[in-house]
């Protein structure tokens, strides 16, 4: 049983809501279902009356026990809640590896064109045909910018870009008579999802250690390469914000071995249109539309993870995928020859198909160029700025999009890494990216992106120069107690997975305080 | 370039600090022969209205759903999404949050998650939910793995009645895997997938309302998977439909995957939708995908975190349950505002009405000759055999400005046993005026 902050016992689930705390600008919000109830609705419709005989016995006997909102109760609820949240609109993100960028309303606009949000994917292909042209012309920015041979659109996420490369790479070697090859090399510094996408595929996943200048061991992947490696997993930039400068070595040995690239396209926004992945001879890459091309995070997607494909691997795409033909484009949505199949019903993510286009129409190839140069500048600036107070793990080339520190200069303050971090949302900022890549300690990694103005940055260095030297000084209390400025103090992680409350129960009668 | 803050002197500003003679010169590390030796021949940037000049005209060339009678569905549906859900979930603060790992900085977000699994768990009566998954497709596909795990068996039997779609994805994802049955197609209704159980099998997976709208029965379902110790998954691709049927939950299932789109989204040619998974508390640990849990804070005050991620790839790495790295966070957003203005008064009405449309489709398009219907049960979609080839019929439906449902075949294009079958969906937006013109349109092109 969960008490609440009078100590009264509230219900099986759920603690009680306290309305006496919060500021009167960030009130404490209570639960949709401690406001609303089964009668009240926000949405008028009639009440018809049906009968039950096509419904063939299964009309539903357990209450729904959904709690309603009047419009204007609603609207209160959500903008209230809204107001708890850190937002790239509100305040800088610099998190590393997640390219938090701005967010232009154009995109939203046009994603709701009734052309593009009124239609349904199943309506005749003659029905759409603006559709499908915007498809073909979001394929034909990634095909060049990548100078790859073919683009699958489809994927919903970055990661299910991974698994789809993936699979690309097992039918092309399963259709070779390679189907044998059960080894895919995964660098230590490689996101989560490279090695749990490798063994979703049945692969086992054989790590490749880091140099100490950061890049990735060019000897190592040339000795654990054998007729058994099906593909290497590579983030080029990698993690530790690093252009891999042997990448196309890497690349040759790999294809000398009869395995494939499969390149780690989340970092993409440090070179696009700067370097041309297909010049470095990868052979899948999937591109977070939700990072590089600036669709919304939206607090945790949807996302969109398109994958290029070399020409090797193009006759694997899965479908459906748009063509030329006679009475102008088709959707093919049936295997034909070696595509591997379908990896989600319908087209994908239409939606970001439109706000990634309308991103790329506004910079043009000229203003991509730039903004990856912006983004590999601010973060230089960034290092240069901050190098001579925290210590710097990798220094033998320039960083990218990132700037890597790790804890070293934290040492004997009493200050880890997660505290540090916690003291940056006291001065208005989101934390960076910690305890990754894995392979610095205490790692934090900060990517600005180009969005971010010079007088941000320096302000974002300051208070970073000012906290580094404040637990230097001794004063771990600020980091050990923060945040202290946040609509919540530090979360008990531990107890929300130790006995988990994963939904609002309603308070039992019989538990009611007695006054 | 208006996304871009830095000026010219900004830029050789900050050059200096980091002692750089120019930008190439932070590109070191790339190989020089594939650093800038090419010539992109892409458009240059473009003012805003100019864009928008170009969106548009692509736009055009659609016929939107408003343009006309519309009755395709097929797992994506036609409905209402009140204007105070698109205006919320524009908001910054929404829209533009990046996953609340930071949760003293998230509870916006995290609250709202909280609160959608409720409610995901109430309308499937599950124990608990997920944060949502990206579709109901590969949320199928999924479940499908969770239940080998669950079971540690391997055979899997796709219902006959099952999305095609989304049978494709679990095909693509059990890729050269024996143990997958997947049962032909089956418009009238009738299954016999309860004779595919047996002691090797992990789960068997029916949806209901199914593919050509018939309502199957969960618990006979449930009751003969049960007795080999295999499990039972229910598929829903039209989440109204748990407005006016009975929660698979009551009738014995173990993992509900749902299509969550047609609450708060609009159909946006196929994306972004939203996975709905619910299950039963003591298989949580094998459910992929993110959860949101209640606990407090330092001070004592209630607060939401992200929880139990060592099911998660990023600290699990290959061990974990899923590769997934994401939750459909604005779309669950969407849905969950949609579902808290409904409310249960609004949703049952919301369910009843599409199912009285569905009656007054279902009668009207009996009486056109050369159409049978052939559902006996449905909630608010149905299937047509029509005198002449579906697929020729619907173009010639749509020439007349009438989008009048999805041939089977373009779905099941080598199966010729359904090449005659419409498969045709009736909502709250459905009017008499748009099923007396299906009907005449019908009638004439059938005649």
């Amino acid at each position: 049983m969960s008490m609440n902050n009078q100590g009264r016992p509230t219900g099986v689930g759920t603690s009680g809501f306290s309305s006496t705390s919060g500021s009167s600008l960030l009130p404490n919000e209570p639960l949709l279902f401690e406001i609303g109830d089964t009668e009240h609705s926000g949405v008028d419709l009639p009440d018809v009356t049906i009968t039950m005989d096509r419904l063939g016995g299964f009309e539903r006997k357990t209450p729904l026990d959904l709690a309603g909102l009047t419009e204007p109760e609603a609207m209160r609820h959500y903008v209230r809640l809204s107001r708890l949240n850190h937002s790239i609109d509100s305040g800088m993100y610099p998190l590393g590896s997640c390219t938090m960028k701005h967010n232009p309303r154009l995109n939203e606009k046009m994603a709701r064109l009734p052309g593009f949000s009124d239609i349904h994917p199943l309506q005749p292909v003659s029905t759409v045909q603006g559709a499908l042209e915007l498809m073909n012309e979001l394929s034909h920015w990634l095909m060049t910018l990548t100078n790859t041979a073919a683009v699958a659109l489809t994927p919903k996420a970055g990661a299910h870009g991974e698994l789809l490369g993936m699979m690309a790479i097992k039918a092309a070697q399963t259709a070779a008579g390679q189907g044998h090859r059960t080894i895919v090399l995964v660098p230590e510094s490689a996101h989560g999802t490279n090695p749990a996408t490798a063994a979703f595929l049945g692969y086992s996943v054989k790590p490749i250690p880091a140099r100490t200048d950061g890049t990735v061991d060019v000897q190592a992947v040339k000795d654990a390469l054998s007729p058994e490696v099906a593909a290497i997993m590579l983030t080029n930039p990698n993690t530790c914000g690093l252009f891999e400068p042997q990448v196309i070595e890497i690349a040759e040995a790999v294809h000398a071995a009869g395995a494939f690239f499969y390149c780690d396209g989340a970092n993409f926004n440090a070179i696009m249109g700067v370097v041309r992945p297909g010049d470095l001879g990868i052979d899948a890459m999937h591109i977070n539309l939700h990072k590089t091309f600036s669709t919304p995070h939206g607090g945790g997607g949807p996302g969109a993870g398109p994958v290029v494909l070399s020409a090797a691997l193009a006759p694997f795409a899965p479908v459906p995928f748009v063509r030329k033909g006679d009475n102008g484009l088709e959707l093919v949505e049936h295997e034909t020859g070696e595509s591997l199949g379908r990896i989600t019903a319908f087209q994908g993510q239409m939606g970001m198909y439109v706000r990634a286009l309308t991103y790329m129409l506004s910079h043009g190839g000229d203003g991509l160029a730039q903004a990856a140069q912006d983004a590999v500048l601010n973060a230089n600036y960034i290092k240069a700025r901050l190098s001579h107070v925290f210590s710097v793990p990798f220094n033998d080339y320039p960083t990218m999009h990132e700037a890597l520190f790790d804890d070293t200069f934290l040492a004997g303050t009493g200050v880890t890494t997660l505290d540090f971090a916690k003291a940056l949302i006291d001065e208005g900022f989101h934390p960076m990216t910690m305890y990754f890549p894995l392979v610095v300690h205490g790692a934090m990694l900060i990517e600005p992106t180009e969005s971010e103005s010079k007088q941000t940055l320096d302000r974002f260095c300051d208070v970073m120069e000012e906290l580094a030297l404040d637990a230097k000084s001794g004063n771990s209390q600020r980091f050990t107690s923060a945040p202290m400025n946040a609509p919540r103090r530090r979360l008990d992680e531990t107890r929300a997975a130790r006995s988990p409350i994963l939904k609002w129960e309603r308070p039992v009668e019989a538990m009611k305080p007695a006054e | 370039m208006r996304y871009l803050p830095h000026s010219e002197a900004e830029r050789a500003e900050m050059l200096g600090v980091i002692g750089a003679a120019n930008i190439d010169a932070l590109f070191s590390a790339v190989p020089a022969k594939a650093l800038k030796t090419f010539d992109l021949g892409l458009p240059a940037h473009s003012p805003e209205f100019l864009v928008e000049a170009h969106l548009k005209a692509l736009s055009a060339k659609n016929h939107a759903g408003a343009d006309g009678p519309f009755f395709v569905g097929a797992g994506a549906y036609r409905h209402h999404v009140p204007a105070t859900v698109d205006h919320l979930i524009q908001r910054s603060e929404w829209l533009t949050a990046y996953t609340p790992y930071q949760p003293e900085i998230s509870q916006g977000t995290l609250q709202m998650l909280f609160e959608f699994q409720t409610q995901v768990a109430k309308l499937t009566g599950m124990d608990v939910a997920n944060a949502s998954l990206y579709d109901g497709s590969t949320g199928t596909a999924e479940a499908v793995l969770m239940a080998r795990r669950l079971t540690k068996r391997n055979k899997i039997v796709l219902s006959g009645g099952l999305h095609p779609h989304y049978r494709d994805v679990v095909k693509a994802y059990l890729k050269d895997d024996a143990d997958l049955e997947c049962l032909s197609a089956s418009p009238d209704g009738q299954g016999d997938i309860l004779d595919h159980i047996d002691e090797h099998t992990a789960a068997i997976v029916i949806q209901t309302p199914d593919f050509y709208g018939h309502l199957r029965n969960m618990k006979a379902a449930a009751d003969a998977a049960h007795a080999k110790g295999a499990l039972l998954i229910v598929v829903i691709t039209e989440v109204v439909s748990l407005g006016l049927l009975e929660a698979p939950g009551a009738l014995g299932a173990d993992i509900v995957v749902a299509e969550g789109q047609s609450i708060g989204n609009a159909l946006n040619f196929g994306g972004p939708y939203l996975g709905l998974m619910a299950t039963r508390k003591e298989f949580i640990r094998q459910m992929p995908g993110r959860l949101c849990g209640e606990t407090v804070d330092a001070e004592g005050q209630r607060g939401f975190v992200l929880t139990l991620s060592t099911r998660e790839q990023h600290i699990r790495r290959e061990k974990a349950t899923s590769n997934i790295c994401t939750n459909s966070g604005l779309c669950a957003l969407a849905f969950s505002i949609h579902m808290g203005l409904l409310g249960e008064a609004g949703f049952t009405r919301l369910a009843r009405l599409n199912h009285a449309h569905a009656c007054k489709l279902a009668d009207a398009l009996a009486a056109v000759p050369g159409v049978e219907v052939l559902n006996d049960t449905f909630f608010n979609e149905m299937t047509i055999r029509t005198s002449q080839p579906a697929a020729e019929l619907i173009e010639r439906l749509a020439a007349r400005g009438i989008l009048g449902g999805v041939p089977v075949s373009r779905l099941e294009p080598s199966d010729p046993s359904v090449a005659n079958l419409i498969v045709l969906a009736a909502t709250e937006l459905t009017t008499d005026a748009d099923i007396s013109a299906l009907c005449a349109a019908l009638s004439e092109e059938l005649a």
